[in-house]
Formats: C-alpha cells, sequence, structure tokens
C-alpha cells in the first residue's frame, strides 16, 4: 500500500471528484462499447446479407434448391438440418444430462461428485475440431459397419433407416452433438437442482417417500424452469456449432427423411462454402444463412437466460 | 406390502440410471481422450514442434508457424477484449444499479450465444472486405469479441464478493472512489479476475469457426498482423479433412498439442477459481 499523501480537504475533495467522474465515464465507455459491438454485429450482419434479402425476399426461407451456378439459393435445407440435427442431439442429451445431473447434485457422495464434475467440464473444454477429428476417424467408421448397416438390414423398412448406410451424414452428426452438448446441460441443472432449498426435500423424505420420489415429485419439479433453461442453452451450443457438425455430416443441400444421409446445417454450410465463394450473391446467401442462424440463437437463449435468471436470481450459471 | 417393494425396485432402478448416465459422460471424454493421445503420441515428435509445415509428399514438418500463430491471435484478442472487458465489469459491479446496466448485461448474455461462426462473418465484414485480404488481426478481433462476455460477467461478479467493509475502510481514510475501486477492490478480486480472463482464453484458443474466414492460414512464417497467419485449429482442420495419411496423422499430432494446451489452461483456470471460491 502507498502512503496516502496529506493535501488541504477542499484540494482534495475537487481531485477526487474530477478522478471520479473521469474514471466512472470511462468504465462507461466501456460497457457502452459492448452495446455498440453488438448493435455493429447485427448492423453488419443484415448489410451482408442485404443482397439475397432484397432479391429472394421470404422465398430465401422457404426455397429448397441451393445453387451457386444458377445464383439461386434457398435455405430450407440448412434450416431443416439444423432443426433437425439439433433437436435430435438434444432428445438423447437432455434425458442423459439431467439424469446425469441429478446424480451430481442429489445422490452422488462429496468424494465422487468434485472429480466427476470435474471431468465432464473437462468434456466442455475439448476443442469442436478435436471432436471433428475424433468422430471423422474413430467413431465414423463403427458408425458405418456395426451400428447403421445392422439397423438398415433389420429395420430398414422404417424410412428413417432406409438408405445407403455412408456413415457420415446427419446420424453421426446428432452423435457428436449430444456428447459436445451433454456437459452444458449436466452443468445448469446441476447448479439449479443444488439451488433447491433443503427443506423441500426434508419434508417429502419425511413424509415416507424414498430418495427417488423426492427427487422426481419435489425437487426436479421444483427447479423446473431453470433445467428447460439449461436444456434451451445446451440447444443453443448444438444450434451454432460448427466445426465437428461440418467434418461429420457430409455436406450436401438436400432435405433427406433418411438418418443416414448426408445433409447440411446452417453452420456448415457457411463454414463450408464461405471461403470458395465467388459471386457476390452467394457471398450475401452464406451472410444471410449467418442471420437466420444468428435469430434462431437469439430466440433460443433469451428464453434460456429468462428461465435461468429466475432460479438462480442472476447468478450467471453454467460455467 | 407389494406396492412398498415396487416402490424400491423403482428407486433401486433409477439411482443406478443417474449413475449410468454420469458414467456414460466421463467414458464419452476418456473415449475421446484415449484416441487424441494414443494417435497424438505417434505422431508427435521434435519436428512437429519446430518446424515449418511440408508441401504433400514431403515427409517430416511441423506446425511450429501455427502453434506461434495461435500465440499471436489469442494475444490480439486479449488485448482487445481485456481492458474493455475490465471497464465494462468495473462498470456494472461499481456503478450498475441502473437500467442502462441491466441492457449490458444481458447483451453480454446474448453475446455469448451468438454462434462462433456469425462472430467470424462479423469480422470478416467489419475488416476483411473493407481491407480486401485476411488477417491475423481480424481472426483477433473476432476472438476477441468472443471473449469479452465472459470476462465482463466474472470481473462483475468477483469484485462484487469483496465484503463492502473494505471499500468503507478505504473511503473513510479519504481515498477517492477511484482510488479505492483500483488499488484495493480489484487487487482483492484478482485472482478470480485472472480466473476469468484465463479460461475465456482456454475457451477461444480451440475456435476454428470463427477463424476460417478471417485469419485463414498460412504454410509459412508470419508475424504480421496485417496477413493471414496459420492457426493450430484451423491446420489440424485443413490436415484432418485431407485425402493423405501423412497429413490425417499430423492432424492427430495437432490435435494432442491444442488440446493438451487446453486442458492445461482449463485445469489451471478451474484450480485457482476453488481457491477463490474456498
Amino acid at each position: 500500500m502507498t502512503a496516502i499523501e496529506v493535501t488541504p480537504p477542499v484540494l482534495a475533495r475537487s481531485r477526487a471528484r474530477v478522478g471520479d467522474s473521469v474514471f466512472r465515464w470511462w468504465t462507461w465507455l466501456m460497457a457502452a462499447l459492448l452495446v455498440v459491438i453488438m448493435l455493429l454485429l447485427v448492423y453488419e450482419l443484415i448489410i451482408g446479407a442485404e443482397l439475397a434479402l432484397n432479391e429472394f425476399g421470404t422465398g430465401f426461407l422457404s426455397g429448397s434448391s441451393w445453387d451457386p451456378v444458377a445464383d439461386r439459393y434457398g435455405a430450407w435445407p440448412a434450416i431443416f438440418g439444423t432443426v433437425v440435427s439439433s433437436l435430435l442431439a438434444l432428445a438423447v442429451a437432455g434425458p442423459l444430462g439431467l439424469l446425469a445431473a441429478i446424480f451430481l447434485a442429489e445422490i452422488a457422495p462429496r468424494w465422487l461428485e468434485s472429480p466427476l464434475s470435474f471431468l465432464i467440464e473437462l468434456l466442455a473444454s475439448v476443442p469442436s475440431v478435436v471432436y471433428g477429428l475424433w468422430g471423422l476417424y474413430v467413431m465414423v467408421p463403427v458408425m458405418r459397419d456395426p451400428i447403421q448397416t445392422w439397423l438398415s438390414t433389420h429395420l430398414g423398412s422404417l424410412p428413417v433407416f432406409a438408405c445407403q448406410p455412408l456413415g457420415i451424414g446427419m446420424m453421426s452428426a446428432v452423435a457428436i452433438l449430444s456428447i459436445m452438448i451433454l456437459p452444458y446441460g449436466i452443468s445448469v441443472s446441476r447448479d439449479v437442482l443444488r439451488a433447491v432449498p433443503n427443506e423441500q426435500r426434508e419434508a417429502m423424505l419425511a413424509l415416507g417417500a424414498t430418495r427417488w420420489e423426492t427427487i422426481w415429485r419435489v425437487v426436479v419439479p421444483f427447479a423446473r424452469s431453470g433445467i428447460i433453461g439449461g436444456l434451451l442453452l445446451a440447444l443453443g451450443r448444438a444450434v451454432g456449432e460448427t466445426m465437428a457438425v461440418t467434418m461429420l455430416i457430409g455436406n450436401r443441400a438436400q432435405v433427406s427423411g433418411c438418418l443416414f444421409s448426408p445433409a447440411y446445417t446452417l453452420s456448415s454450410q457457411i463454414a463450408n462454402e464461405f471461403t470458395e465463394a465467388v459471386s457476390p450473391m452467394h457471398i450475401s446467401a452464406l451472410m444471410e444463412l449467418g442471420l437466420v442462424l444468428f435469430a434462431i440463437t437469439l430466440v433460443l437463449n433469451g428464453a434460456a437466460r429468462l428461465l435461468v435468471w429466475r432460479i438462480t436470481r442472476g447468478n450467471p450459471v453454467g460455467r | 406390502m407389494n406396492k412398498l417393494v415396487w416402490r424400491k425396485i423403482v428407486n433401486r432402478v433409477m439411482v443406478f440410471l443417474t449413475a449410468f448416465s454420469a458414467a456414460l459422460g466421463v467414458a464419452a471424454l476418456l473415449a475421446v481422450l484415449t484416441f487424441v493421445v494414443k494417435n497424438g503420441i505417434a505422431a508427435l515428435n521434435v519436428d512437429m514442434l519446430t518446424r515449418l509445415p511440408t508441401p504433400v509428399g514431403v515427409p517430416g514438418g511441423g506446425v511450429a508457424n501455427a502453434i506461434v500463430g495461435s500465440l499471436i491471435v489469442i494475444g490480439l484478442a486479449s488485448l482487445f477484449a481485456v481492458p474493455v472487458g475490465l471497464g465494462a465489469g468495473m462498470y456494472l459491479s461499481e456503478f450498475g444499479n441502473n437500467r442502462f446496466a441491466d441492457v449490458v448485461r444481458y447483451l453480454a448474455d446474448v453475446l455469448s450465444g451468438v454462434p462462433s461462426i456469425v462472430i467470424g462473418i462479423f469480422a470478416y465484414n467489419l475488416i476483411v472486405a473493407r481491407q480486401g485480404h485476411f488477417s491475423a488481426l481480424s481472426g483477433g478481433v473476432a476472438l476477441g469479441v468472443m471473449m469479452l462476455p465472459s470476462i465482463v460477467r466474472t470481473t462483475e461478479e468477483m469484485m462484487r464478493m469483496v465484503p463492502a467493509s473494505q471499500r468503507e475502510a478505504s473511503l473513510a481514510l479519504g481515498l477517492p472512489r477511484w482510488r479505492t475501486i483500483l488499488s484495493v477492490v480489484l487487487p482483492s478480486a484478482r485472482s478470480g479476475v485472472t480466473t476469468g480472463i484465463l479460461l475465456a482464453v482456454a475457451r477461444v484458443a480451440g475456435e476454428t469457426a470463427p477463424l476460417l474466414f478471417t485469419a485463414f492460414g498460412n504454410p509459412y512464417w508470419s508475424f504480421d498482423i496485417n496477413q493471414p497467419i496459420a492457426t493450430l485449429p484451423h491446420t489440424l482442420f485443413t490436415y484432418a479433412i485431407s485425402p493423405y495419411a501423412d497429413w490425417q496423422s499430423k492432424a492427430w499430432g495437432t490435435a494432442i498439442i491444442l488440446t493438451s494446451m487446453m486442458l492445461l489452461a482449463s485445469v489451471l483456470a478451474r484450480r485457482s477459481r476453488r481457491h477463490v471460491a474456498a
């Protein structure tokens, strides 16, 4: 600590006042910069997509052909792929994540809980591109041969399994997405479950309920909106996830009901075509895909934050 | 009686299922790490860390330029995100009882949910399209924007945890408010704030998507922030999707370098965070 200089009170006060207002003004400016960045981001996306917005209008969203040669673009295959891949991933990772979070928050003894939480949080820090590499060379071969081949020979009468087992395609993308969003779902749900007051559990146990009944009928319903918020956050991650999906989904702009066939998502289509796009319209159409992606995640995250905030009273969770 | 037995069975089964789900999560991590370590070590050698990439068909070579490139881009990102993030975080914690601060908090949370590829497009439009060429700078800006929200929120959180008595003691000694914040509150929150910055760095260090059309990649040494630059995640991506066995094996080598750097950063960060919380 430096020595405090002794200055005549009046002078000290006026100097302090200048210092305070400069400091306050400077920190305000930094905070305002964040708002500016956010506005600029929206502005740049809209300007970038302007050409495509004017040319295709709302038909862009429903158009199903993506043809750089004829310079005609429709976003439907990418929107379809994004929605299907992320909802399926959520359907796999959501229940698993909730159960794992229940284990961590309610059941596991302390000595087991913290190393497990730690390992699961590490799962979140593996880079996306490493998941892609692992998926491409380790998971896809397994996916193609025993799994998809078996499904198509035994359940091939179902339309979702009625096509060539390629390995690369929607199913692999869903599998990798499920693994990748699992830690987010777990950590948010765990934090929310922990915020449930103990009296709730004690009352239920005192009534003679089993452990599971206490958890399922009291703790989980109490934390419901926070858990839904956590799931929405995980869904937002899945929607925006780029690299691993680009490497595994097969990158073809088509709408197919079959799980094995190659597809596209909004993010993978941008990642895959952006640097190769030549015509201004192609680039602009890709930026409009970005705009659609932005809008989807905005809605998802906005809803998720509101739900989670209500439970944890404004403390950020899931980090 | 029968009903009680049934309830006990359900209890057992469900408790087992929750443990099983947690185990599955850990198993997924181990499955990924095992292969990264196994294939990575086979590809790892001194050349990987010290040499430039070689063209297809020429054996040897490494990713030294990408290691340095990643450090440069992350350095640029921090140069931008740390001062802005600290300033904004201080504003929220010290002067943040107003409408505007709530808007900033909400936007920070929204920004943290914006997909990385969209941030890439933003940096492309903002810098690359205007300048007409890819650059390390634009990559740094993209990653910096991604780091910003988590630095802002952690700084706020950590500074709020500093007890009011410390502030009061400092103010009572006659220090002005700004001196109190910078010389008393910030140092008390220092380890938490540093952890937050480290976590933010760890999160963006593995990002590829925002660099695809900003930093772009470069097979040679580059120290010019106005030129395209190689980064580890982007090099890994290029190698991974190439059809050449030699490049694919280098992808695993790059993966083990990148993954161990990121795991190390996140272990360090979490360790010091636990220290702070205790």
